[in-house]
């Protein structure tokens, strides 16, 4: 007993939350792509970005979509100089070694938060939370559409800034021949921090668009770090095309995952797609041969 | 008798005596400090000694706390003759992991990271499938007699730990001299040069896995026949898998007393903020800012002291 009604409302709101996990994805591919490294610490400092948000909407009245520029450029600082001071110094050797840093630190962040914030869930109600818009059969709130075009328009933005920009197109050099853009005069441990920082920035956005519709607790980059790193190998790791199309499909499993299984069972899609992935096609949908 | 043995005598001479004189609760500690070297030491057989570094080791420990305990509270096996089958059942699931993941070519980042899907995907399951209650968890019904492995003085629990600690210091030391334990530091240094030397790498890893599994499940066992109860959170959290790497990370991941080593600082740093947060009364909150401080420590030792705090006390060449 399928009603198309119920399955459609399940596929557009797996959508819609799938276009906020494109924006999530891409700043891990991103760091991936170019710098080689897998950036565990990725559900934790979204985390910390979704908490500086609720903060400045609690303390200062801002809300959410209004946030976006200076979260952005917060989050921006913050991954730049995390990796001038922590990563960057041991981004070599072992791959193995960058990965237990970066676990280190989302223990590091995680707790933190805890010890500050405290373990509550915390929501921020937004005046136009319970708008809701009518498209066909399903009823979606208004905020999740609101991010999802926003998600779309930044990542959008990001791709033209990469393809156009001097600072893109040296972080291509980088990602495609680091000796050869060393001596073609580009500053490499540079653009490792700016990729890196545009990396978290992206997560800073992500926060931004979440928090209307979403709530933060401090494991909440734990429930984001398996989504993440699923939506990254689906999609290929370094693929920015592959985080967008991953991230939509990735969403969507989990709205229908949820439908069909269940609260509990339901998430077990994004695990073993992660599983499958890895064991037959390790190189993802869009990836190159690493 | 080298000065090393000797040592190593008086150190378990001391671990023998102590909690003859100490109350309950040190005992009860020291009970904890074994048993977390003995789950560490079953991740630093595959994640120190051959390099295979695993973020869901968890997935071992809690297929053996749920095997025993279904075998026990479902089918009514006594708790002794469902250890070794719990064992097994670890070290099948290890197999199945390493055969599917060195199969399919994972090595470093993406080895680790398949792991913590694995656990998530048995979490999922033990949260969702009717024969581990889902959710619930399960209880051990509570008769304390040894033949119910079940004890009502703490010191036999603390003196099983310290055997099962003993047994993978043996375990890992013969490591260290058998042709099986080169093998692996071979696979680990580097990967393509062992297999140019003719080591079947695929067989060596399969085959140290199975071992980690089926240490890493009697610890799962051991665990749910403490406390009595386990649900998929404590059988499968991420927690229980970055206590295993901590403590042979902290102490020095490849090293035979590594893990004992990490498990005494994580246990020391516990007990000096759960002081910190008696007298300050501020700190309410213990564990989190434990966790810091543990957090802290494994991002500088791998970033200064690649060979744990068992490096300091060693001098030569680190390992890289």
């Amino acid at each position: 007993m399928l009603d198309p009604a119920f399955l459609l409302a399940g596929v557009l709101n797996g959508l819609l939350a799938g276009g906020i996990y494109v924006l999530v994805a891409v700043g891990l591919t991103l760091i991936y792509g170019v710098l080689h490294i897998i950036n565990f610490a990725h559900g934790s400092l979204l985390m910390l970005a979704m908490y500086a948000v609720f903060w400045l909407w609690r303390l200062v009245g801002i809300d959410p979509y209004a946030a976006l520029p200076l979260v952005i450029a917060g989050s921006f600082a913050f991954g730049f100089v995390l990796y001038r001071l922590l990563i960057g110094r041991y981004n070599h050797g072992r791959d193995e070694n960058i990965l237990l840093i970066t676990l280190g630190l989302s223990i590091v962040f995680d707790n933190a938060a805890l010890l500050f914030f405290g373990g509550n869930t915390q929501t921020i109600d937004v005046p136009y939370a319970g708008t809701f818009v009518e498209l066909g059969a399903a009823f979606l709130p208004l905020p999740k559409i609101i991010s999802f075009v926003a998600s779309l328009i930044l990542c959008a933005a990001l791709a033209l800034y990469m393809a156009l920009s001097d600072t893109g197109k040296a972080i291509r050099a980088v990602a495609k021949e680091r000796q050869g853009a060393r001596l073609v005069g580009i500053d490499v441990e540079t653009v490792f921090a700016v990729s890196y920082g545009i990396g978290i920035a992206c997560l800073g956005a992500a926060a931004c668009l979440l928090m209307p519709t979403y709530y933060v607790t401090p494991s909440s980059g734990h429930a984001f770090v398996l989504v993440a790193f699923t939506i990254v190998v689906l999609g290929g790791m370094g693929s920015f095309v592959g985080a967008a199309v991953g991230g939509l499909v990735i969403g969507v499993t989990e709205s229908l995952g949820g439908l069909f299984l269940g609260e509990q069972l339901g998430q077990i899609g994004i695990s073993l797609i992660f599983i499958l992935i890895l064991l037959l096609k390790p190189t993802g949908l869009f990836g190159s041969k690493a | 008798m080298s000065r090393a043995a000797l040592l190593c005598a008086a150190g378990l001479a001391a671990a023998l005596v102590y909690p003859l004189l100490v109350p309950n609760y040190l005992v009860n500690i020291g009970m904890l400090v074994f048993f977390t070297a003995f789950i560490g030491q079953s991740w630093n057989i595959a994640g120190g000694f051959a390099g295979q570094t695993s973020f869901g080791h968890v997935v071992f420990f809690g297929t053996g706390a749920y095997t025993s305990t279904i075998l026990q509270v479902t089918y009514g096996w006594n708790p002794w003759l469902a250890w070794p089958a719990a064992t097994a059942m670890g070290g099948f699931v290890g197999w199945m992991i390493a055969v599917l993941s060195f199969r399919a070519g994972l090595r470093g980042s993406y080895f680790a990271l398949i792991t913590l899907a694995f656990a998530e995907v048995f979490r999922i399951l033990a949260n969702s499938v009717p024969f581990t209650k889902g959710g619930l968890g399960m209880l051990i019904k509570a008769d304390q007699r040894p033949i119910n492995f079940q004890f009502k003085d703490p010191i036999w629990i603390y003196y099983l730990a310290l055997l099962l600690c003993l047994v993978s210091v043996v375990i890992a030391w013969h490591l260290t001299r058998s042709r099986f334990g080169a093998r692996l530091v071979a696979i680990r240094e580097n990967e393509d040069a062992a297999r140019a030397l003719g080591i079947d790498v695929f067989a060596e890893k399969v085959k140290v896995l199975t071992l980690s599994g089926a240490m890493c499940a009697a610890g799962g066992t051991f665990y749910a026949q403490k406390y009595l109860y386990i649900d998929p959170s404590i059988a499968f959290g991420v927690d229980k898998s970055v206590e295993m790497l901590l403590v042979s990370m902290v102490g020095g991941a490849g090293t035979i007393f590594g893990p004992l080593i990490g498990s005494f600082t994580l246990m020391g740093i516990n007990e000096a903020t759960r002081w910190l947060a008696s007298v300050v009364p501020a700190l309410k909150n213990v564990q989190p800012l434990s966790l810091i401080v543990y957090g802290i420590m494994l991002i500088l030792i791998v970033a200064r002291l690649p060979n744990g705090l068992m490096g300091l006390f060693r001098r030569g060449p680190a390992r890289a």
